[in-house]
């Protein structure tokens, strides 16, 4: 039983919090927003050349064998920074996907261009009526000849836009809840019969509503088992929900800093009004709650490893809870301790508010995620 | 970052486990499942069962009978305990007057106290709360006066946690009326069975006597009681309260509990079918587990951190326990409110003989319920906590 962080990962996280304080204050992220695509290539060429875009691959990948420790500390000082670049979508999921199934002529095709900043993926995997379940898959992936026709639509995919590839899920056999018969899909953005309808999201984020009408793979797409993947979907989700959580954690501490630093500067009746109790206890109550969520988060960072695939998510969906009765907390009180100046685009808070609000409703809310624990005979 | 237990931690919970398995007494566990009182005789019996394996007093430092364990050994222990269940040391000698005694007193004090707070020779009960002094501990007025070779005490103490069992107390008193609130504070131990000591019970709203108030009426002391120097006795209350960090989330009774309701509720039948199939019920219960879980792990951290870097400055996530935990034990006590129903109502009328096993488990639900307000009361009330973390951990 050891909290403390490792030398190597000390370093790295002096590292990454080094290179977000240098280049992405608030005024610097507003510029980030307006470049092609609505973030910065010079940023993630700088995460790229610090090797944290090879964080997670193996060193025979030319990766750094990193785990979920690292990526934790990626994704909380990301979170800090309030981060556009697309390191969700390409290293955790389209990068999970290939760690985990992918082939070695795969691997070769695509890690590369990831870990040098090259190239960026995108999932696609929402569609209009599956909601959070993941089995639940309406696109479809016919066999003809070696290789596979993909016909679907596939909606807020995000980095959905910029994104070189796609990791595409769709079914190739039975109805669409049915829990065997999905796979998932190398696709490339610019393969024929892809459309795509692009959107700045509510926190800033770029997203893509993706149409695939006939779209023609190669026997070569299918990452792990056309037929049966959804164990594979599971696992790289998981991650996922895992590394929004300790994005999570990070923007709640930026939250709760700036918000205490405001009370204790905004001045009112010839006080600051952090000398109140009324605020103070509600700063308190932010504080535990973001402390509740990041023990929460290293739990589900523990939970990654954990063989038994229930156990597995059972865990990671009740700190995903955790997680989301927090962050609905501090994102809600740190507007609302502001004041009016909370309510404005020019402040950062609310940006930060936003992004929080997101990741409750990515890969499962909170509802959802207890339902999901409850139903597994819950906790003890 | 590593967060499993080793293979050492696993073990040492196992045999911790064992020895709860074949020494507790079975009917004072049936008792606590229960949520009832145990008897003085019951308490003491395990208490010496615990002191001769050697572990009484397992925190103290070895030479006063310590066991020498992790943090981590001391959290395991701790839990076992507390989720097996078996009665809890005795805080008011264990952790609280005892740590004080060995650390402030004289070598003729330690001799005298130590070896029989570990046996619970000696049951000692905490002389701090007065009717006008809760939260605001150093506004107390009862009053230590040195007449010669003794002191005299005259005042009053309330919520003195069973103080009808107690042979000892430790009291705060003030010395010096002249200097600034805190400066003029004593810690005097005397017995309890002096003349001019009254102790009046207290019934509380789950009709249970668990505490008291208690008069000192020209209580004659022997000088030789103070503990440590005249006037610094807000100091050692403050290090005896600072003590017992990690205790009070009291994760295993929580946990002990909802195996309980999770138990019941596959047993207690709503709408035709167990309430555990009612998906309301099953996802407040899994919200409890979860946000315990959450709290376990933060313990876990103020523990790794004590013993990684010693007790002196806390992990600020120690604040978050006491809020937490309280909370958790009282939503606890709520969910089997919620799985008893109707047959909450009813009054012990069975008694605590376990004749009656059909009823015997409702009894002491709504009783339990009530008691549990007090959690976020005692130990300094949840607001005096988000006072703390405004202040200490905040900086407001």
């Amino acid at each position: 039983m050891d909290f403390d962080l490792s030398e190597e990962q000390r370093l790295l996280k002096e590292s990454i919090d080094g290179l977000l304080t240098d280049s992405y204050d608030f005024e610097q992220r507003k510029k980030y927003m307006k470049e092609k695509g609505g973030w910065s290539r010079a940023v993630w060429l700088k995460l790229a050349e610090q090797g944290l875009l090879g964080l997670p691959f193996s060193e025979a990948d030319g990766g750094f064998g990193g785990g979920g420790v690292e990526t934790m500390i990626v994704m909380e000082a990301l979170g800090k920074a309030l981060v556009l670049e697309p390191y969700l979508a390409t290293v955790v999921i389209g990068g999970g996907f290939l760690r985990h199934a992918g082939t070695d002529a795969q691997k070769a095709a695509h890690i590369p261009g990831i870990i040098d900043g090259s190239k960026t993926l995108a999932f696609a995997q929402l569609e209009k009526n599956s909601r959070y379940d993941l089995f639940d898959v309406a696109t479809t992936a016919k066999k003809k000849g070696d290789g596979w026709v993909i016909d679907g639509e596939k909606f807020v995919v995000l980095n959905g836009e910029n994104a070189d590839t796609l990791v595409v899920t769709a079914r190739t056999k039975g109805d669409r809840r049915d829990k065997t018969g999905i796979g998932v899909f190398l696709v490339p953005a610019n393969a024929r019969g892809v459309t795509k309808k692009s959107y700045p999201t509510q926190d800033g984020l770029h997203a893509a509503d993706i149409t695939l009408t006939g779209v023609e793979v190669g026997a070569d797409a299918a990452i792990g088992n056309p037929e049966d993947s959804l164990a594979l979907i599971e696992r790289v989700v998981d991650e996922a929900r895992v590394a929004l959580c300790a994005e999570a954690v990070g923007l709640m501490d930026e939250s709760l800093k700036t918000t205490v630093e405001y009370i204790k500067t905004r001045k009112q009746f010839g006080v600051a009004i952090g000398s109140f109790q009324s605020l103070q206890h509600r700063a308190s109550d932010m504080f535990v709650a973001t402390e509740q969520a990041r023990s929460m988060s290293m739990f589900a960072t523990m939970a990654n490893d954990f063989e038994n695939a229930k156990e597995r998510s059972n865990a990671i969906a009740a700190a995903k809870v955790q997680i989301g009765k927090s962050l609905k907390f501090v994102g809600q009180q740190s507007i609302q301790l502001h004041g009016g100046i909370g309510m404005t685009m020019e402040a950062k808070i609310g940006h930060y508010f936003k992004r929080l609000t997101m990741i409750e409703n990515t890969f499962g809310d909170t509802d959802y995620h207890q339902r999901r624990v409850a139903d597994a005979g819950g906790l003890v | 970052m590593d967060l499993a237990f080793t293979k050492e931690e696993q073990a040492f919970r196992e045999e911790v486990r064992s020895f709860f398995r074949d020494n507790v007494p079975p009917d004072t566990r049936r008792k606590l499942v229960e949520g009832r009182h145990l008897t003085k005789d019951e308490m003491v019996t395990w208490w010496r069962i615990l002191n001769k394996k050697g572990w009484g007093v397992s925190h103290w430092p070895t030479q006063y009978g310590g066991t020498g364990w992790t943090s981590v050994q001391h959290y395991i222990f701790n839990e076992e305990l507390q989720s097996y269940p078996a009665p809890q040391p005795l805080a008011f000698g264990v952790s609280m007057v005892g740590p004080v005694i060995y650390t402030f007193g004289n070598e003729e004090q330690k001799k005298k106290y130590l070896p029989r707070i570990a046996n619970v020779d000696d049951w000692w009960c905490q002389g701090f709360s007065e009717p006008g002094s809760g939260s605001d501990l150093a506004s107390l007025k009862t009053k230590a006066e040195r007449r010669g070779d003794k002191w005299i005490i005259n005042g009053q103490k309330t919520w003195t946690t069973l103080a009808q069992h107690a042979d000892m107390i430790f009291c705060l008193c003030r010395t010096d009326n002249n200097a600034k609130k805190q400066m003029g504070i004593s810690f005097i131990v005397f017995s309890m069975k002096s003349k001019g000591v009254t102790v009046r019970p207290i019934q509380t709203i789950d009709g249970g006597h668990e505490v008291n108030e208690v008069f000192f009426d020209d209580v004659e002391v022997p000088i030789e009681n103070l503990i440590g120097e005249e006037n610094k006795g807000w100091d050692y209350a403050k290090f005896l309260l600072g003590n017992e960090r990690t205790g009070i989330a009291r994760v295993g009774v929580s946990k002990e509990r909802l195996r309980r309701i999770r138990d019941l509720a596959g047993k207690v039948e709503s709408a035709g079918k167990p309430i555990i199939q009612d998906a309301a019920f099953r996802e407040k219960l899994a919200a409890c587990e979860i946000e315990l879980k959450a709290l376990e792990l933060t313990q876990l951290r103020v523990v790794a951190d004590e013993g990684k870097h010693g007790k002196g400055k806390p992990n600020p996530a120690s604040s978050v326990l006491k809020i937490k935990g309280s909370e958790i034990q009282q939503t606890t006590t709520e969910l089997l409110m919620e799985v008893i129903g109707p047959f909450a109502a009813p009054y012990d009328v069975h008694g605590d003989d376990g004749s009656n096993e059909a009823m015997d488990w409702t009894a002491q639900i709504a009783p339990s319920y009530f008691n549990n307000r007090k959690v976020s009361i005692y130990g300094g009330s949840n607001e005096i906590q988000r006072n703390i973390i405004a202040k200490a951990v905040l900086g407001l």
